[in-house]
């Protein structure tokens, strides 16, 4: 056990600061050339050792099934493969000219845009006034925390199947209600019309996640200190100011990264359109999800499918790189 | 990247901070309009639920002369056809079985990972946790079809429970590793002062002391994975067919095969998702905690 005796030392200041204690504990085994200097470098053997031990299957799992797939997406891109064989029809970028000159590609991009931009739109005001409305001592508000998380937590194929038969035309009991107070719902079904089909995923995606926000809000609310609300009643501030002057600002935090949840939640739709449309009616809900699982299982085009998973890919890294660096990083800021 | 990474160092778990409830100062509820807007959003939420629940009571009779009714005579013989039928049980058998492998291979490699990433000092430990942390910007979508090829073709994993637990867990990998690793950090460093005293290795540390003490951190993560692994359509819809289906399948594909019989189709519904609701519902606070984590991350 003395091996450890070097490392004991050492690892103490550790939690500290990381990079400084490194630095130190470099230097000295180097320094001394005697039995000790021996010993430190067997322990530093064994500690590397040990690192290589637990971290290996995990870097091995990444390797094999995230790593490898990435780089054989961008390895088909530039080739035409129907699946068999080996890659040999190089093709260069003609599959990406060739993707972006496609309608239906390009159509499911937006589509992938809208949604992120009206999920934020609509579910950022709706959850933040719910959870503001919830956030007060009342009956049953365990009881209601719940409910309102139902539908997070159901499949998306679950809720799909559910909706699916809620918006059919004629038996729908969407449609039986709206008939009810003298609506006219739309002749095709809600789903079945082009105009009305994307806007039907995105309030059906609404009910599915609006839950997750107002959750997700009303913790941050817990972490705003009570003193301040009591310093604000105090000093004559009413309900509105209190909420828009304190409990807001104070909630940017958790807004920011729940926004961040949902852009990239939004940009890998794909379960709940296959179930609601397929993508349908004439491609009005297609995503870029579901065009790539359409172009690499039912056409076998794999070099289409390739492109298509880069640029998605390039897509949500450049999203997530601009909401790191223009909203995130206050709150990072903040912190140190 | 780097800046928000470095701030689970900073932000031990926030369990402490939370505890205190925030609901005073919020200027006493009790108000009649704000009960009358919870009843909405229940009504709204519960909504479509109930309805698929209820709506397996009927028969497609009821539901196509009226579909906003209840139950009139109440009918057992839909929910008595899913009991009965032998595919409803094989789903959910191969949905437990994926979930429980996945769950299983993502705690202990996580926490395995996650150990020396928060306990040693090495040369290269941040770069190695950016590893982690870059993982979480590859969604599972952008490689599912290279992912396809290499689990049917490279790995003869097609339409097995391998095929969709391992790359399911790999891709929950990165999350697990950025929430563990600040919680097993915040574990005091007395702790492991003392095991070393009395003559306890670093890998003895780790079984003894660490893997009981982050009991709490594990089960945030491996429910985060288990509800991932229950609820996911894309991998199994590409790998798995005829027996090997999980419950997601089975559902989407009951309800496409039997379109017309809407009340067997709500039926099938309610049973393959009130189980899991309740148990998810139970471990909301879980979820919630790690969503939180993840983000932060």
């Amino acid at each position: 056990m003395t091996d450890d005796a070097p490392v004991t030392t050492a690892a103490s200041p550790v939690t500290s600061s990381g990079p400084a204690a490194g630095a130190t504990r470099e230097g000295r085994p180097a320094a001394g050339p005697s039995a000790g200097g021996r010993r430190a470098k067997r322990s530093q053997r064994r500690k590397y050792l040990e690192i290589a031990f637990f971290v290996t299957p995990a870097l091995a799992m990444l390797l094999l099934f995230v790593v490898w797939p990435v780089i054989t997406a961008v390895q088909m891109s530039v080739f035409r493969w129907n699946g068999r064989g080996p890659l040999v029809d190089f093709v260069g970028l003609a599959n990406y000219v060739s993707i972006l000159g496609n309608d239906v590609f390009v159509g499911s991009l937006v589509n992938n845009l809208i949604i992120v931009v009206t999920s934020i739109a609509i579910q950022l005001p709706l959850g933040l006034a719910i959870a503001l409305l919830l956030n007060r001592k009342m009956w049953g508000q365990g009881a209601l925390r719940t409910i309102i998380f139902v539908p997070y937590v159901l499949a998306e194929v679950v809720a799909g199947v559910i909706w699916f038969q809620l918006v059919q035309p004629q038996y729908g009991v969407i449609d039986t209600i709206l008939l009810a107070v003298g609506i006219e719902p739309p002749a095709q079904g809600w789903l079945g019309d082009m105009d009305l089909a994307l806007w039907t995923v995105v309030a059906i995606l609404t009910w599915k996640y609006l839950g997750l926000a107002v959750i997700l809000f009303l913790a941050g609310l817990q972490g705003v200190p009570e003193e301040l609300y009591e310093a604000a009643q105090l000093d004559g501030a009413s309900w509105w100011q209190v909420q828009r002057r304190i409990t807001i600002p104070l909630l940017g935090p958790t807004i920011r990264t729940w926004g961040f949840l949902s852009m990239i939640g939004s940009l890998q739709l794909f379960d709940m359109v296959w179930i609601l449309t397929k993508g349908g009616p004439a491609n009005a809900t297609s995503t870029m999800a579901v065009f790539l699982v359409n172009e690499g299982t039912r056409s076998n085009n794999f070099g289409i499918a390739g492109a298509a998973s880069v640029i998605l890919f390039l897509i949500a890294l450049v999203m997530a790189v601009l909401y790191q660096r223009l909203i995130l990083r206050r709150d990072a800021k903040g912190v140190a | 990247m780097t800046t928000s990474t470095q701030m689970p160092a900073v932000t031990p778990p926030n369990p402490p901070a939370r505890r205190r409830r925030g609901s005073a100062g919020k200027f006493q509820g009790g108000n009649p309009l704000v009960y009358a807007i919870a009843f909405v959003v229940v009504c709204a939420t519960l909504g479509p639920v109930v309805y698929g629940v209820l709506g397996g009571f009927r028969s497609n009779g009821q539901l196509t002369q009226n579909p906003a009714a209840l139950p009139d005579p109440w009918i057992f013989s839909n929910y008595a056809g899913v009991i009965a039928n032998p595919s409803f049980w094989q789903y959910t058998f191969n949905s437990v079985v994926v979930a429980v492998v996945t769950t299983a291979i993502v705690v202990v490699f996580g926490v395995m990972a996650a150990y020396p990433l928060a306990r040693y000092t090495f040369k290269g430990r941040e770069a190695l946790f950016m590893v982690f942390v870059a993982g979480l910007l590859f969604p599972a979508t952008v490689a599912v079809i290279p992912l396809f090829i290499l689990l049917t073709q490279n790995l003869g994993l097609g339409n097995t429970w391998w095929g969709v637990a391992l790359p399911q867990a790999a891709f929950a990998l990165p999350m697990t590793v950025v929430i563990l690793r600040p919680f097993l950090k915040a574990l005091p460093q007395e702790l492991e002062e003392a095991a070393q005293l009395d003559g306890t290795s670093r890998i003895g540390f780790f079984w003894r002391i660490l893997i009981p003490l982050s009991g709490p951190g594990m089960v945030t993560v491996g429910v985060l994975a288990f509800v991932g692994s229950w609820n996911a359509y894309l991998l199994p819809l590409l790998l798995l067919q005829g027996d090997m289906k999980t419950l997601p399948l089975g559902v989407a594909d009951f309800s496409s095969e039997h379109s017309s019989d809407t009340a067997g189709v709500f039926a099938f519904t309610t049973l393959a998702m009130i189980p899991a609701l309740v148990f998810f519902l139970a471990m909301q606070k879980r979820i919630v905690n790690g969503l939180q984590g993840a983000v932060k991350g």
